[in-house]
């Protein structure tokens, strides 16, 4: 029971997602929709056409559309078209398990000793209780980081990602002071994060993944080589729990790789808001209130290494 | 009107006085000296170019560290060529005349050495070009390159301009020099001829360059504070960072003057130039500047301190009575407050007090600005957790302590070479004041 009504869940994200696609790509999209050689898989999804028409399309019928900015030539100033990332934390289920620190160490071809998501132990009184927080960038849509660069190494894209050219990058780290979030880190040594040529080769593959060039800066990039491909970031999907929901706000839908959910009911339900919500800085990930915990809050250690 | 004579007798009398002198063995004990430093320092950059900034002690939370703050220190000093060309000549200071050049070479030295610490700072130094190619006006960075590309323009024009009739001198008196120095002067000289025309364009030069360069000395320094006041850090989120950072630069730009022209004015004996009176009369423009700074510092630090928000409060206690405690209170206590009572009195502004005052301000002032830069950002938003230990305290590295003494001895050395080659008191200025005509009737 349970199971099926997840299916239809993520049946209706795939086809949401599809929609995304199809309108951003207009007629293009549709060509591939009339290969005649697939045979049916007998699983239909609707589809609305560029006139406004729900149509019911075989699944096998439907090639995946792959953003441009993915195929090889295309720049990491694109962003994916049709797209508003978002990202909800819901601080209720975080036990602090670590799961999505590794996977993005993992992803990103960082040590272990470092990633770009934290697990921040906070307590907002003394006589509240403390809670696990993961932090990742928050791709604000007004970032003090990309105000402050003096070469536009650091920008804002279409798709609500902040992103980093780190072959612009002159390395003076005003981005990693402007950031009230310390987001951003800082390839100090070559030794410290060097990855192989093989690991190179395969990062330069999803475009937008930093190769830890030295001497510049980099931080959390919201995974767009998965999140272009209607895929969740590793972070979430890690995440035994669910706490990551990431989606689009433009179709208003966001997934934990379980549930996938309406963003706009999801946080308006369970009191969504934004950290440090007075900077002004518009965050793009929101946290649900660590209200009703999954978990017991359980004390470990967050002394520095 | 004095007779032909007795002109002659003073101006030769100057010549012998203020002409440039070789090095004696105190001199070249000097400049070995700061050879070796910078030397040294080079060393260490060499480490830093190829292994990267992970020599340094910075890491990503104490993301900026004395390269910033020695940045901030040269930018503050190189005020002072505003302060007493301009400011003093446009108030029609008369004493001013010989520690006109001694303030326009400290400026046109600390301005280049700021412009290279910020170089060694980057990352990537080699991509220095972008900010010329890709630069955003948006960001406070390219409005600091702007500003202090202009300001160094016009201190060189400022040292320059009125140094020609003094190159002209050299040109002329300077005889038994080799040749290719010779020919250097008279490059330089400009086919200067004491021309009535020449000294027209002259006066009306420096007196445009000295309206020109207060604006934008006021420029350069406020720009600079906000590099840091631009951000949400606690320490740093204040409007009060503009007049703080150009009250502070005047003050240290003041006491930088009074170090050289002691160190200057004994070394070569200048006593008939620099005398007590200038040493009386820059104590009393210390002391006037100090307590400007003391106001500003009092505003930083006591309105935040009344409210004492959670993290403005926290960076406070770091530095009242946290790690910071004894540096904090030493820079604020023996470069502030100490000088301020001892210049209130007159035996405190003759000459050997007053140095030791002037040296305690610019140590003062170097420690000040490191204060300034780092405890802020050991206190972000969001707590530091599970780094490695060590990036929660900032303590400089060798190859860092390195490249910084390089480049306060490479700018003690523009200066040193500088006396050494031209005319440290401006000759033709003390003739006239002396009533020598030097205009030729032509």
């Amino acid at each position: 029971m349970e199971e099926n009504s997840n299916n239809s869940r993520r049946g209706f994200l795939k086809a949401g997602l599809l929609t995304g696609a199809i309108a951003a790509t207009g007629l293009g999209a549709f060509e591939a929709l009339s290969n005649p050689e697939k045979e049916n898989s007998g699983d239909t999804v609707k589809l609305l056409s560029p006139d406004g028409k729900i149509i019911e399309v075989d699944s096998a019928h439907i090639n995946p559309h792959i953003p441009e900015f993915l195929v090889a030539g295309g720049g990491i100033r694109e962003g994916v078209p049709g797209k508003r990332f978002v990202m909800v934390i819901d601080l209720s289920r975080c036990k602090n398990a670590g799961k999505c620190r590794k996977a993005c160490s993992k992803m990103h071809y960082l040590p272990e000793s470092r990633s770009f998501v934290k697990i921040e132990r906070m307590q907002d009184a003394e006589s509240t209780a403390p809670y696990w927080m993961p932090m990742t960038c928050f791709h604000c849509d007004n970032p003090p980081c990309t105000k402050v660069c003096p070469v536009d190494a650091t920008f804002k894209l279409t798709d609500g990602r902040v992103g980093i050219d780190n072959t612009r990058c002159i390395g003076c780290r005003f981005c990693m002071v402007a950031c009230p979030y310390s987001a951003r880190v800082f390839n100090w040594g070559e030794d410290l994060y060097k990855m192989t040529d093989e690991e190179i080769e395969k990062a330069k593959k999803h475009k937008a993944c930093s190769t830890h060039v030295l001497g510049t800066v980099e931080k959390c990039d919201f995974c767009p080589h998965k999140a272009g491909n209607n895929e969740i970031p590793d972070c979430v999907s890690a995440c035994p729990n669910g706490v990551f929901y990431f989606g689009d706000e433009n179709e208003d839908v966001v997934s934990n790789g379980d549930e996938t959910v309406r963003l706009s009911q999801l946080i308006r339900e369970k009191a969504g808001y934004r950290y440090l919500e007075d900077l002004g800085t518009k965050p793009r990930v929101y946290y649900l209130p660590p209200a009703n915990r999954q978990f017991p809050f359980k004390e470990a250690p967050v002394e520095n290494i | 009107m004095e007779s032909a004579d007795k002109q002659k007798q003073i101006m030769d009398e100057l010549l012998t006085d203020l002409l440039p002198k070789k090095f004696g063995i105190q001199g070249k004990l000097w400049v070995a000296f700061l050879l070796v430093i910078i030397g040294v320092g080079l060393y260490a950059y060499v480490q830093q170019l190829t292994t990267g900034l992970i020599v340094t002690d910075m890491r990503d939370f104490t993301s900026w560290g004395i390269y910033i703050s020695n940045f901030v220190f040269f930018v503050a000093i190189s005020l002072v060529g505003s302060l007493i060309s301009a400011v003093l000549k446009l108030t029609n200071v008369a004493w001013r005349t010989p520690l006109v050049r001694i303030s326009e070479i400290i400026a046109v030295a600390a301005i280049a050495f700021a412009s290279i610490i910020i170089i060694v700072d980057m990352g990537r130094p080699e991509r220095f070009w972008h900010l010329f190619v890709y630069g955003r006006i948006q960001s406070p960075i390219l409005w600091d390159v702007i500003v202090i590309s202009t300001y160094f323009t016009i201190s060189l024009l400022l040292l320059y301009i009125p140094m020609l009739p003094d190159i002209a001198i050299c040109r002329d008196q300077l005889k038994d020099i080799p040749k290719w120095k010779q020919k250097i002067y008279k490059m330089l000289a400009l086919n200067w001829s004491d021309g009535h025309r020449q000294y027209a364009i002259v006066n009306r030069s420096i007196r445009t360059l000295a309206i020109l360069i207060i604006p934008l000395a006021l420029s350069i320094h406020t720009v600079t504070s906000w590099l840091f006041a631009t951000t949400f850090r606690a320490g740093w989120d204040s409007t009060n960072f503009g007049p703080y950072f150009v009250s502070g630069a005047f003050m240290v730009g003041a006491a930088s003057v009074i170090a050289v022209m002691y160190v200057l004015g004994h070394h070569y004996d200048l006593k008939k130039y620099i005398t007590a009176k200038h040493y009386d009369n820059m104590g009393k423009l210390l002391v006037l500047l100090s307590l400007i700074y003391l106001y500003f510092n009092i505003n930083e630090y006591l309105v935040p301190a009344y409210k004492m928000k959670v993290l403005e409060g926290e960076h406070l206690k770091a530095l009242f009575y946290g790690d910071y405690a004894p540096m904090f209170w030493s820079v604020q206590i023996l470069g502030m407050v100490v000088p301020i009572i001892v210049l209130l009195f007159k035996k405190g502004r003759s000459p050997l007090p007053l140095f030791i005052i002037s040296i305690f301000v610019v140590v003062g002032a170097w420690f000040k600005r490191f204060l300034i830069v780092t405890p802020t950002l050991l206190h972000p938003f969001v707590p530091i957790q599970h780094v490695p230990k060590s990036w929660l305290h900032y303590s400089p590295t060798w190859q860092e302590w390195a490249i910084t003494s390089a480049t306060l001895a490479g700018a003690l050395l523009v200066v040193t070479l500088f006396v050494r080659f031209f005319p440290i008191i401006p000759i033709w200025e003390m003739a006239e004041e002396k009533g020598i005509h030097m205009t030729k009737k032509r």
